[in-house]
């Protein structure tokens, strides 16, 4: 039984190790950009008046993707919410107090991480950032919080608030696009600005900052629910 | 054959490495947790082969400053879409691992066993 596992998993690894092999050979490196691409270099700037293009694909061009892409996420959180919170009950591990240094690095870190992430994505139409690495960032204070402050209970409420609150907002914005300009997520509704300072770019600003906010909220409510669930018998016998 | 020695050959070729490995550590692993590593493996792998498909030699990132002008950005600049992907990619892969942690975590409730063997109930 064992000898017939292994030799079908290496017919299956074989084969596949096989067509990886002529994918990797026919790759070729390329030399210009595709007519996308080109497209999005040439007009990109002066359309969105952002001036970074990867921004500008993923807020405009691409805006309804990076929508749904945030209720994916959303989508991820409440499914978490809803498998772990049905068996919140009494048997919930009690923590031990955290460390002095813990409390007290955490008091300094954690202002100036939140300043960095806000800050990334605020500037994520002119510098390599945006929305979702900034709220990562926010999400990883969340993460120094939690387990400096570990014997305290953290409610939910200021979380599911900021979440809802920016994922409304997006989509207003989107739906604002329709009426004052030319389509959903359209960034036209501000004036587009002097090219490369931080208020350019239209309503991309808004939008990356809505996002970021949105995203870090709900990295830190996945984490809140995967860190409140630990109880007493979660040891392997 | 000094090609092959180029970093987006190096890469396209770490990244169908990576593929592997992880394929492999999916259906050959029995700890469920094991198999979760091994599916942030291949989620790493596909984002390599992405950003390594969008990369062009002598190129620069594709944001517009002192050093890159509007004018001549299509010359200057590496391909943007690819980028926008992985940065999508790289989120929902985080959203995924949570979910999958998540469902380890019920089934491990269940049955005190994080064994992929002990878990037959679908099994004909």
């Amino acid at each position: 039984m064992k000898i017939l596992r292994n030799s079908l998993l290496l017919v299956v690894i074989g084969t596949m190790t096989w067509m990886m092999f002529n994918l990797y050979k026919d790759y070729d490196s390329r030399t210009t950009l595709n007519e996308t691409a080109s497209y999005y270099a040439e007009k990109g700037p002066d359309e969105t008046g952002a001036a970074n293009l990867v921004t500008s694909v993923v807020v405009t061009y691409r805006g309804l993707d990076t929508l749904g892409e945030v209720t994916i996420l959303f989508l991820t959180a409440a499914i978490i919410g809803l498998l772990l919170r049905t068996e919140k009950d009494s048997k919930t591990v009690p923590l031990r107090q955290s460390s002095e240094f813990l409390i007290t690095a955490a008091k300094v870190l954690i202002p100036m991480i939140t300043l960095i992430g806000v800050y990334i994505f605020i500037n994520g139409h002119l510098t390599p950032g945006g929305g979702f690495q900034g709220g990562a960032v926010l999400a990883s204070t969340f993460i120094l919080l939690l387990i400096s402050i570990s014997q305290r209970k953290i409610g939910h409420r200021l979380l599911e608030f900021t979440e809802a609150i920016s994922g409304f907002s997006f989509v207003l914005i989107g739906i604002l696009g329709i009426i004052l300009a030319a389509g959903f997520l359209d960034n036209h509704i501000l004036p587009l600005g002097k090219f490369g300072h931080l208020l350019s770019g239209g309503a991309i600003p808004v939008i990356y900052s809505l996002i970021g906010l949105k995203v870090g909220a709900e990295l830190s409510t996945i984490i809140l629910e995967l860190n409140q669930i630990q109880r007493k018998d979660d040891t392997i016998s | 054959m000094i090609q092959y020695l180029e970093i987006e050959y190096i890469t396209v070729f770490a990244g169908f490495l990576l593929l592997m490995v992880g394929l492999w550590g999916i259906i050959s692993q029995k700890n469920i947790i094991k198999m979760i590593i091994s599916f942030g493996i291949i989620d790493t792998s596909i984002h390599m082969l992405l950003v390594a498909i969008g990369y062009i030699r002598n190129r620069t990132a594709p944001i517009i400053d002192s050093a890159v002008s509007k004018s001549d950005a299509v010359d200057q600049i590496t391909d943007p879409v690819p980028q926008a992907l992985v940065l999508t990619a790289i989120v929902i892969g985080v959203g995924i691992t949570a979910l999958l942690l998540t469902y380890a975590l019920k089934l491990f409730r269940q049955n005190k066993s994080l064994e992929i063997n002990q878990y037959n109930s679908l099994k004909w």
